[in-house]
């Protein structure tokens, strides 16, 4: 029974898939479907998450082969809680109504489903293997539904998508099997005790930087991000709240792992690199957000910066960073699905993405404008909300290894995301609009209103009360973080 | 002496898959990646220690095999890996040759629609 719970986050959406494929040419109950099998997810997270809590690590292995050779499933604290933020926005966005777009034909909810299993199965595996095929299963998933929209633009976008990732996944093959060669193990705890000792072992480094590089272009870092601007300004909003939980934030997690998990003793000689790298992606993603006019393109480009604060989190190390990395990836993931989900809301009312097209929304839809400035605000980190704890709680680190020079670009960065979020308030909201509609546009449909109220409750209260989540963040970084570290205050 | 048969092979066919993935046409960066995959899918194989064809047999008794045999593991994580590469390779070729059925030139350079270039002012493009 506990093993049928461990595996839940990937055999709930994988059931649903298959139900929602049997269910192809029936779209009403296609969609109930769909939902259904989202809630149990969410259920079955929640389970997980409840049960993860006194510290309690919930373990599978399958086949019952003993421990380091099975394939195992392994859920920790950390691991629970991603898994449940996953299902809370996977409910979201199959709430969200998709008037076209990939999820409303036949092939979406089985390719959303399809792209939960193997976020679900890359969150809770403890073997490297495993992870490089569930990051398969997210490409594919992926793919499927950038192209399922048909047009030209799509196929191109599903190409650049196909391309860089693709290279990333054989990089990532090349390099587990490399690691197994080396150590023998395929098992994060097997593998970890394998290279406890080969911190200097150049072969070890070698191989551990390609499999860093590779989850690195999962996660869209400098200068691997431009799968990410490519692809995402021509995708359905929906999807693209579900991209933002579903792919980037699983490499970045992976990474975690891997760093700190599966090689520890190598983690000192790539924090530099790491650090580097996390800064460029920070202010290369925020230019390009700001120079845009596309809501889409500039979200994207957002989330290429986002994701440098998280790497940089990730490169600062310790609890304290992992701590950081962790949070800031759970508000991501919900502020940043929600302003997706609300860029599809103004393109729906104002009558298009760019924002040259449309204005004077503030007048006609207030409504809108408060959960966009809400959303906005916690992206750019106004106290109180939760953005503001995500980067104190990066800084807070970064100036205690007096790293200052990253820290200057970490706030650098944050002044031009205000700049570009203005950018979006004034040419959206603020200014007249420029050809002004005749005939007034349809009112949001209801399940618009209740899927962006939804996250942008669960954003307020992550933000008006982050110590409970920040002390849980700190206990689940306790397990993944090196012993080494656990010491060190 | 095959250990380096095998290493001129992996880098050779990488070699060839990496020049045709960094071509302006969009099939060949198809059927590059699938290629380099083929590379990779040589190492994983590689991995599980090659030599002499020993039965994988244990005495009774003993706890381990009598003489060096190959190491299982590998040849089922290739076997995977060669599955999954393999469909890649299809819905790649199928994605290229769909795209170069709306632009017969199907050049990389050319993949503008999703990405619009700046407008002749300065000006980001629209995406329509």
């Amino acid at each position: 029974m506990n093993g049928v719970l461990v595996a839940a986050p990937v055999l709930v959406p994988l059931l649903t898939a298959a139900l929602t494929v049997a269910l192809a040419r029936r779209p009403r109950r296609q969609r109930a479907a769909s939902a259904v099998g989202a809630l149990l997810l969410l259920l079955c997270c929640a389970a997980l998450l409840y049960g993860s809590i006194g510290g309690i690590v919930l373990t599978a292995r399958f086949g019952e082969w003993a421990a380091p050779f099975a394939i195992a499933f392994r859920i920790d604290r950390a691991a629970a809680l991603m898994l449940t933020v996953n299902a809370v926005l996977a409910v979201a966005v199959l709430v969200y109504p998709s008037r076209g777009g990939a999820l409303a034909t036949p092939f979406g909810p089985p390719l959303a489903h399809g792209l939960l299993a193997g976020a679900g199965g890359a969150y809770a595996t403890a073997d490297l293997f495993n992870l490089y095929v569930w990051f398969e299963v997210m490409l594919i998933a992926a793919l499927g539904l950038i192209v399922a929209g048909r047009k030209p633009a799509h196929l191109e976008a599903g190409l650049k998508y196909l391309v860089l990732n693709l290279f990333g996944t054989v990089l990532l093959l090349a390099a587990v099997t490399g690691l197994y060669g080396l150590t023998g193990q395929l098992n994060y705890e097997a593998l970890g005790r394998a290279l406890a000792g080969r911190g200097d072992d150049p072969l070890a480094l070698l191989l551990g930087a390609l499999l860093l590089v590779a989850l690195l272009i999962k996660a869209g870092a400098f200068p691997f991000l431009f799968w990410l601007p490519a692809a995402y300004p021509v995708l359905p909003v929906p999807v693209l709240a579900l991209f933002t939980a579903l792919t980037t934030k699983v490499g970045a997690y992976a990474l975690l792992r891997v760093l700190y998990e599966v090689f520890p003793a190598g983690a000192p000689a790539y924090a530099q690199a790491l650090g580097w790298i996390a800064c460029a992606t920070m202010v290369a993603g925020v230019m390009g957000a700001v120079y845009h006019y596309d809501l889409r393109r500039i979200l994207a480009f957002h989330s290429v910066s986002q994701m440098g604060y998280i790497l940089l989190a990730a490169a600062l190390g310790g609890v304290a960073g992992i701590a950081a990395a962790l949070f800031f990836s759970i508000h991501h993931i919900l502020v940043k699905a929600n302003l997706y989900l609300i860029a599809g809301m103004i393109a729906s009312k104002g009558g298009h993405h760019d924002l040259r097209r449309i204005g004077a929304l503030a007048r006609s839809d207030p409504m809108l404008a408060v959960l966009f400035a809400l959303s906005a605000a916690a992206l750019v980190g106004i106290p109180p909300l939760s953005g503001f704890w995500a980067k104190l709680l990066v800084l807070r680190e970064g100036f205690g290894q007096e790293r200052y020079l990253w820290m200057a670009l970490a706030l650098l960065t944050s002044g031009l995301t205000l700049l570009s979020m203005a950018k979006i308030w004034i040419e959206a909201f603020w200014k007249p609009h420029p050809t002004p509609p005749t005939e007034p546009p349809a009112a949001h449909p209801p399940g618009a209103w209740a899927a962006c109220g939804m996250l942008s409750l669960l954003a307020l209260a992550m933000g008006l009360m982050p110590g409970p989540l920040i002390d849980f963040l700190y206990a689940a970084a306790g397990t993944i973080a090196p012993p080494l570290a656990k010491v060190s205050p | 002496m095959i250990e380096w048969a095998i290493a001129a092979s992996v880098t050779l066919v990488a070699a060839a898959g990496l020049y045709l993935a960094s071509s302006r046409d969009v099939v060949s960066i198809s059927v590059g990646l699938a290629l380099l995959g083929s590379a990779v899918n040589l190492f994983v194989f590689a991995a599980g220690r090659i030599g002499q064809a020993a039965p994988p047999l244990i005495a009774p008794g003993a706890a381990a095999p009598l003489a060096a045999v190959a190491n299982p593991v590998p040849q089922a994580l290739v076997l995977t890996a060669i599955v999954i590469g393999f469909a890649f390779a299809c819905f790649g070729i199928a994605l290229a040759l769909a795209l170069a059925a709306h632009d017969s030139r199907a050049d990389a350079d050319a993949l503008e629609q999703a990405e619009p270039p700046p407008r002749p002012d300065g000006e980001p493009g629209e995406i329509p």
